[in-house]
């Protein structure tokens, strides 16, 4: 395994910084057209979203609601009632434990 | 690089950077329960710093996929960084390379909270938001790896419901800030998670996320018809 991690680390590195550099070399230096700015500022709730239902509903290609899921989602409850980031990961991860103990 | 705005950067991400703490922990003890050498977990923290990707190559290979397959994945949980790269490009200034450089210290929370709102970033803070993170995310990892036998399994802790969490923490934060596309973003989230939710079952894991991306674009029929007077107006305003 020694070997295969760390060629994997290897090919991460690689894919990572080029992925994160593109952006910056291609479009860097000159200033956003002004009506692309509404598509910049509306990117982080796409982004967040699906980042969102990905992590928490998905396995691999199976769709799956579990614990997990909800502890997220009495996560999302708190955070939305002005919970902090801390106490909002404490409860989803709290909720999570605390069913997979009971199921 | 001591201005406030890098200050505040730091003081915006020490929430995620104890979140990001955790969510390290359990890579640490996910990569050696696979089989990483102590040395190789930490140093991918180290060099790659971009947790879902970690996760992705690493599950990959626990369960006994290739190099090719764990590397791929983790290109496709990483490729929505094009986008993010593509939005913070003109608020990095000097000669490419140098620009390549400090887009690499983007990651979710940080690139998100150094929104300016006016398609523009602030890349000081940036750096502060992104440098806290990854001092936690190294020590995470270093905490996992040593201490794996100990902890056991991080789902019986319910380590893995910390990841959606954490980027709905995000989420909330931007929709309360209105100046990140007014009574339009909560739509945008919505229509993104919901390409996700289709997309998820037919493509490779990381698609789903980068095609959400599109879903953004409603943001230039908004703004198109902002003339050149109302460039100073931010979007928020216009769509209120």
């Amino acid at each position: 395994m020694t070997g295969t991690a760390w060629a994997t680390i290897a090919g991460c590195t690689v894919v990572t910084a080029l992925i994160k550099a593109i952006g910056p070399v291609a479009f860097g230096g000159r200033d956003l057209p002004a009506r692309f700015r509404g598509v910049v500022v509306l990117l982080a709730p796409a982004l967040l979203a699906a980042l969102i239902v990905a992590s928490a509903l998905a396995d691999g290609k199976d769709l799956q609601v579990g614990e997990d899921t909800a502890g997220v989602a009495v996560a999302g409850i708190a955070l939305w009632r002005g919970a902090s980031v801390l106490v909002g990961v404490g409860i989803a991860a709290g909720v999570t434990a605390g069913l997979r103990l009971l199921t | 690089m001591s201005n406030p705005a890098f200050r505040a950067g730091i003081r915006a991400g020490v929430p995620f950077a104890l979140a990001g703490f955790l969510l390290s922990l359990s890579f640490g003890v996910l990569a050696r329960d696979a089989g990483f050498p102590a040395a190789a977990a930490i140093a991918m923290s180290l060099i790659v710093f971009a947790g879902s990707a970690q996760f992705a190559a690493v599950s990959i290979l626990a369960a006994g996929g290739g190099v090719g397959a764990a590397v791929g994945a983790a290109a496709l949980m990483n490729a929505r960084f094009l986008p993010m790269g593509v939005a913070l490009a003109p608020s990095l200034p000097g000669p490419a390379w140098w620009r390549a450089l400090q887009g690499q210290t983007v990651v979710d929370s940080s690139w998100a909270l150094s929104n300016n709102g006016d398609g523009t970033f602030d890349r000081s803070f940036l750096f502060g938001c992104s440098g806290i993170q990854y001092v936690t995310w190294a020590l995470g990892t270093v905490a996992g790896v040593a201490s794996g036998d100990v902890i056991g399994d991080p789902a019986a802790l319910g380590l893995d419901a910390i990841y959606p969490a954490f980027f709905l923490a995000i989420l909330i934060a931007e929709l309360r800030a209105e100046r990140n596309g007014g009574a339009l973003a909560p739509r945008v989230a919505a229509g993104g998670a919901l390409l996700a939710l289709v997309l998820i079952p037919v493509t490779p894991p990381g698609v789903p996320v980068l095609a959400a991306s599109v879903v953004a674009l409603v943001g230039l029929r908004e703004s198109r018809p902002a003339g050149p007077p109302d460039r100073e107006v931010a979007i928020g305003e216009t769509v209120r």
